[in-house]
């Protein structure tokens, strides 16, 4: 799949890796995964009859929540699907991985496609869904053609589609392709996709439950969070919550970037400190010191390193530190980054991908961006750093999803954490850190 | 205005949904309609619009919607590099300076034989592959050095 080599092995997900234990980059395949013991949580809920609302309690016991970005409790979410409805109803995979610094839906589709599938199944047999779509990021391509062949393997196998396992549960999936829109990752803009349409999130209330992809009562979660289904359902929720800490069960996959000496995907348990988490990834890249850290994909607010140095990775320590796990992209900066630059290219991302419903999101992102882009090039003014935080605090809250939120949140917690760079951007018309500053330093000279 | 193959790929993306929803399939058929006919043209997006029973106007607004569509026309390579934040702290900016001073265009510039067309790029959900590029929606290219780049380059014809 790759035109050129890494410099290091991509596949070390992780001594207590769950999801991708045993995955080789090459055995994706069917016959590779029932050989890692794949489809039997599937096989046992047939053998052994389990009702629907039993394998919901195992779920909510598990402590399984939504690996997507909110991390709202898997077992809550699922017993929200009216139980009698008469009609049609959905399940719907979330692959539609766009946040930057997170890459690990890409990583379990292309390596483990039927752990996904047989998550799936799982949740439709205890929802009542007959059938479901996974909506897969644009970019993707090889990894949606993959998917598509693993779907027809489970096919042959009798684990989807007529009467599966020969019983009377008959479940229906589809891959669906995104074509590079960012927001289409918001659930409800992601059933607009399906349905064909521009991909611009929905008023909620109605929440998808109750009025999801056709109107019918639909259920979203994340690729990751199917993918934590089987084993919950071979060793129980307790087991799972045992993983992880109480509150936060299981292992999570943690996509690390930016300068680490091995960038990748890491599976831990929740609740592993983020000094281990960044050792397994080689530490700092060039042995450089660490200054700043988002834990969970560019919506979510920075931190200082070493307040990271001290915080666990689950949801309840990272909360408590001023940030949010999110979707678990862990993009990590050194001291020689300008955070003004950095803030930049990402305001820069919210703006372009506004979907442009909410005028406090279409202009206001336009703002953010002008704005630091002003700072950025030496061109700001004292007062735009109370500017920009008044302006994110207008955003906030006042938009139809959260991506007003998302392009606010990181302006406020950089310029809380690092006024004073972006002060002396705007005092001394440059950088105080950084090979930027360096160079213009030279060229004035 | 589509090939039979390109038809069967719609009529089996339009199966994937409830019989009275073909629209369901516009993503796919207006994909299969791009890589046919190297950009979308208004004809191409009417005959797409008859096919699956859609006004005009809704195709097009799908069409503009998202990124991966090209409304105008583009080289035969359309490459397309991410520079967000997590893929700019390993050398995507790097990347991008390099493709632009070989192939001498700027972001959405087209080099005068045709070759290439250059776009800048939003995460693709690789960062840990940084620098990583597309190539005509399809192909991934990852970890792209300069000098993976060169080589790339001189693949592309
Ligand atoms: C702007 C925006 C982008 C999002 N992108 C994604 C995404 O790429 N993948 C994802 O699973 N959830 C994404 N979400 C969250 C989804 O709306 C939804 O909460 C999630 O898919 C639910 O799955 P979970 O409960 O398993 O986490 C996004 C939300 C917003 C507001
Ligand atoms: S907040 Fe922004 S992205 Fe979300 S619906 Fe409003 S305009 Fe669209
Ligand atoms: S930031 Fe470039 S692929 Fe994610």
């Amino acid at each position: 799949m790759n035109t050129a080599h890494p410099p290091f092995d991509p596949l070390v997900f992780g001594p207590d890796a769950q999801i991708m234990k045993g995955v080789d980059g090459l055995n994706w395949r069917l016959a590779d995964y029932e050989a890692r013991g794949g489809y039997r949580a599937l096989k046992k809920i047939f053998a052994e009859k389990i009702a629907p609302d039993a394998l919901i309690a195992e779920v909510k016991k598990s402590a399984l929540r939504g690996r997507g970005g909110a991390g709202f409790p898997t077992g809550l979410k699922w017993s929200f699907m009216p139980r009698q409805f008469p009609g049609q109803k959905y399940v719907v995979c979330n692959s539609d991985e766009g946040e930057p610094g997170t890459f690990k839906d890409r990583d379990i589709l292309r390596y483990n496609p039927h752990v996904v599938i047989e998550g799936m199944v799982i949740g439709a047999y205890a929802m009542g869904a007959t059938v479901g779509y996974n909506y897969i990021h644009g970019e993707i391509w090889d990894v949606y053609e993959r998917f598509e062949e693993a779907l027809a393997e489970a096919r042959a196998a009798g684990y989807l589609g007529d009467r599966i396992l020969g019983g009377d549960f008959s479940f229906q999936l589809h891959a669906h392709h995104g074509y590079g829109a960012y927001i289409c990752g918001e659930e409800t803009a992601l059933l607009e996709s399906i349905e064909g349409k521009k991909g611009q999130p929905r008023f909620k209330p109605p929440f998808p439950a109750s009025f999801g992809l056709y109107g019918k009562p639909t259920t979203v979660n994340n690729t990751e969070t199917f993918a934590a289904v089987p084993w919950i359902v071979l060793n129980g929720g307790a087991a799972y919550l045992d993983l992880g800490r109480p509150n936060n069960g299981g292992t999570k996959i943690f996509s690390m970037s930016g300068d680490v000496a091995r960038p990748g995907n890491y599976e831990v348990r929740l609740g592993t400190p983020f000094a281990a988490l960044l050792e397994m990834a080689g530490g700092m890249r060039g042995g450089r010191r660490i200054k700043a850290v988002i834990p969970g994909g560019s919506s979510m607010p920075v931190l200082p390193g070493e307040v990271m140095m001290k915080t666990d990775m689950d949801y309840d320590s990272i909360a408590k530190a001023g940030s949010m796990l999110g979707s678990g992209a862990v993009i990590v900066m050194d001291e020689t980054r300008c955070m003004v630059r950095c803030l930049e290219r990402l305001s820069y991302f919210y703006f372009e991908e506004s979907c442009g419903q909410c005028t406090p999101c279409r202009e206001g992102t336009g703002w953010l961006y002008r704005m630091v882009h002003r700072i950025e090039t030496g061109r700001g003014r004292t007062e735009d750093l109370d500017t920009l935080v008044s302006v994110s605090d207008n955003i906030a809250g006042r938009t139809i999803c959260a991506l007003g939120d998302a392009a606010a949140i990181p302006v406020k917690s950089f310029i809380q954490h690092f006024r004073e760079e972006f002060a002396h951007h705007i005092e001394h018309k440059r950088c105080m850190v950084g090979e930027r500053g360096a160079a213009r330093d030279k060229a004035a000279a | 205005m589509i090939s039979a193959q390109g038809i069967a790929r719609i009529d089996a993306a339009i199966a994937k949904y409830p019989a009275q929803e073909r629209q369901s399939a516009v993503m796919t058929a207006l994909a299969v309609a791009q890589e046919e006919h190297g950009h979308l043209s208004t004809e191409v997006m009417d005959f797409v619009a008859g096919y699956l029973g859609m006004p005009p106007v809704a195709v097009y607004e799908v069409a503009s919607f998202y990124g991966m569509y090209d409304l105008e026309k583009t080289g035969r390579y359309k490459l397309c590099v991410c520079t967000n934040l997590p893929c700019a702290l390993s050398g995507a900016v790097e990347a991008a300076e390099h493709l632009k001073r070989t192939l001498g265009v700027e972001f959405n510039g087209t080099t005068p034989d045709g070759r290439f067309t250059l776009k800048e790029g939003e995460c693709f959900g690789a960062c840990g592959d940084a620098p990583v590029m597309l190539i005509n929606n399809k192909r991934m290219a990852s970890f792209m050095s300069p000098e993976a780049i060169d080589r790339l380059l001189a693949e592309l014809k």
